[in-house]
């Protein structure tokens, strides 16, 4: 028969600690990136030819050339914008900020390196763990 | 609370047997629906609007392997944690203890976006009549709400969905009757609006991150295994019943949507409600108001869902001791995990204040696409280690191993579709989960007993 496993008992500074530290890294790993903008949608401005703006103190835009045609919107389109209560002007702040797709073939690798990295880290511990487990079960 | 902490609950208080098919139906719809409210319309931000019915249809695949494949595994281990349990039986307790992130972070997070919209649409409602308010105090309040009815009982929480759930999946039902589809170019403006693939098929490809939103949750069903009252039979039927209800939401949303909206401001990324922007479009007052009340009703319900099963994931991993033991408390009266409701409710709380709706929606399809990923895996073991005949099943899904080689391959396919727009957010996940396990493999699991992990009165697994 396997040898029983008898865990150490947790005190409630130790309990606390734990708590602390997966809060610590939910906000640090998720949080913070965001908050600090790092992590953003890939959205990158393209202004239709002939259409451009100028920043203004307050922030707004000026735009010149702007037409719903420049903005690629047929007549119902500009209709439905129009319901919706958006002039062209806020129509483009939107219309100008397409995804960018471009493959980086370096990071894919190693985002890939990093998401099959951690499950087989994750599936050969557990396969230990596991066994461990079943040992004191059954044996 | 220094009291508790060194005295936890008696073991033997367990949840209460009460919920019936229906319940399960309410639970798993109701946490999902509001993805057609909300969310599933970046996807067409990501690939246009023919990208995102594609999308739909793909994921909808996806998602029809995950209940097949949920049905037989919750129906035979059913308890508490659902999928979590799973895999400490079937792979190992780093394993579950990952899941058990997986589904605290995806409901976590998706409950996030849920207030935030509920709070959002009431400052919207109140705006239209003519009152400028805040609706960061409308977040926070709905929340606390919902938490406390969570703390008071699982059967009043999933009765008061099982209504609002109704009543929004019937608002998606009026408001494509009141846009007469049967003729075509009346109100639904699909010929002038469609604009092919904006982005090509990258963009089809990318568009698969946000089609995950038209489902997101529907494994959510078997967080309930241990409150039902019959398993074996309630847990396949409200799961199957369940997305097939959502294949006809999600199918009907695209359509009413996409033939009412410019896909650029449907795929916006600060878009917030767009069934309530297309029947505001309209023109109709009552189409207007039937699809707000729709939409809050979604996204309570949604919430609601989503404090139950995150609680009862982190209570399961608590009460197993890969968390402090603490959280495994069950409230002597209400007999709820009361610990957990309350401590994940400030985490949800700033997420919701203070995190775009896209981005923090980004973290719960990362943590559901994970759970995904892993369910094949857990699918093809519990074959091999008891196979069909060695333990009782109560459902046994077709076509083995067919369903898990597919959602493997389009889990594989999702990641690259996060990547692509999204890939920043990707990286930051994964250096949770990797850090995580790294404290769970190397400090935590000191506190767990081996032997307890393993509860099924089953025989040993083949191969061990």
């Amino acid at each position: 028969m396997a040898k029983k496993y008898i865990p150490p008992k947790q005190g409630v500074a130790s309990q606390l600690f734990d708590v602390a530290s997966l809060l610590a890294l939910v906000f640090g790993a998720l949080f913070l990136p965001i908050w600090l903008k790092i992590a953003v949608p890939s959205r990158v401005e393209e202004l239709p030819p002939g259409v451009s703006y100028q920043l203004q103190t307050d922030g707004s835009k000026k735009w010149s050339g702007l037409t719903w045609e420049k903005l690629r919107q047929n007549p119902t389109m500009q209709q439905q914008w129009e319901k919706l209560g958006y002039s062209k002007e806020q129509a483009a702040d939107i219309i100008t900020q397409p995804f960018k797709y471009d493959i980086d073939v370096l990071g894919v690798g190693i985002t890939a390196i990093v998401v099959i990295g951690y499950f087989v880290f994750m599936l050969v511990m557990s396969e230990k763990e596991y066994r461990e487990v079943i040992a004191e079960k059954f044996d | 609370m220094t009291l508790q902490m060194q005295a936890p609950q008696p073991k033997q208080l367990q949840l209460l047997k009460v919920l019936g098919p229906a319940h399960i139906w309410a639970l798993g719809v109701g946490i999902v629906l509001v993805g057609e409210f909300m969310g599933w319309n970046y996807a067409v931000g990501k690939g246009g609007a023919i990208g995102a019915l594609i999308a739909c249809w793909v994921i909808g695949l996806l998602y029809t392997c995950v209940a097949m494949i949920d049905s037989e595994i919750t129906s035979t281990v059913a308890a508490a944690g659902g999928q979590y349990t799973q895999a400490k039986h079937m792979i190992g307790p780093l394993m579950a203890f990952n899941v058990g992130l997986y589904l605290v972070l995806a409901y976590t997070m998706l409950e996030a976006g849920d207030v935030q919209v509920a709070g959002q649409l009431i400052q919207i409602g109140a705006g239209n009549l003519g009152y400028n308010i805040p609706w960061q105090p409308f977040t926070v309040l709905s929340l606390v709400l919902l938490a406390y009815m969570n703390y008071r009982g699982v059967l009043a929480t999933l009765t008061v969905n099982l209504v609002i759930t109704a009543a929004a999946f019937a608002s998606i039902i009026i408001l494509v009757i009141g846009t007469q589809p049967w003729h075509p170019g009346a109100v639904l403006l699909h010929k002038e609006l469609l604009t092919g693939l904006p982005y090509g098929w990258i963009g089809v490809l990318a568009s698969l991150h946000f089609g995950i939103w038209y489902y997101l949750g529907i494994e959510g069903t078997c967080q309930a295994a241990e409150e039902v009252r019959s398993p074996g039979r309630a847990l396949p039927m409200g799961t199957m019943l369940g997305i097939i209800t959502l294949l006809i939401a999600a199918a009907l949303t695209w359509y009413v949507c996409c033939g009412l909206l410019p896909w650029e401001y449907l795929g916006w990324d600060n878009e917030l409600a767009p069934l309530y922007d297309a029947a505001h479009v309209t023109g109709s007052p009552t189409l207007t108001v039937i699809l707000f009340v729709g939409t809050l009703f979604s996204a309570i319900a949604s919430a609601n869902g989503c404090i139950n099963d995150a609680a009862r994931a982190w209570f399961s991993m608590g009460r197993d001791r890969y968390l402090p033991i603490w959280f495994g408390a069950v409230h002597p009266g209400y007999r709820t995990p009361f610990r957990s409701i309350i401590f994940l409710m400030p985490v949800a709380i700033i997420f919701a204040l203070f995190i775009p709706l896209a981005q923090v929606i980004t973290f719960s399809i990362l943590s559901g696409l994970l759970n995904y990923t892993f369910m094949p895996i857990n699918m093809v073991k519990f074959r091999r280690m008891w196979p069909l005949g060695s333990i009782q099943r109560g459902f046994e899904h077709p076509f083995h191993p067919f369903p898990s080689i597919v959602l493997f391959t389009l889990c594989s396919i999702t990641f690259f579709a996060v990547y692509l727009g999204y890939g920043r957010q990707l990286l930051a996940m994964m250096a949770f989960y990797i850090a995580a396990s790294c404290w769970f493999a190397f400090y935590r699991y000191r506190y767990v007993k081996r032997g307890d992990q393993f509860t099924m009165p089953w025989p040993r697994p083949a191969g061990y």
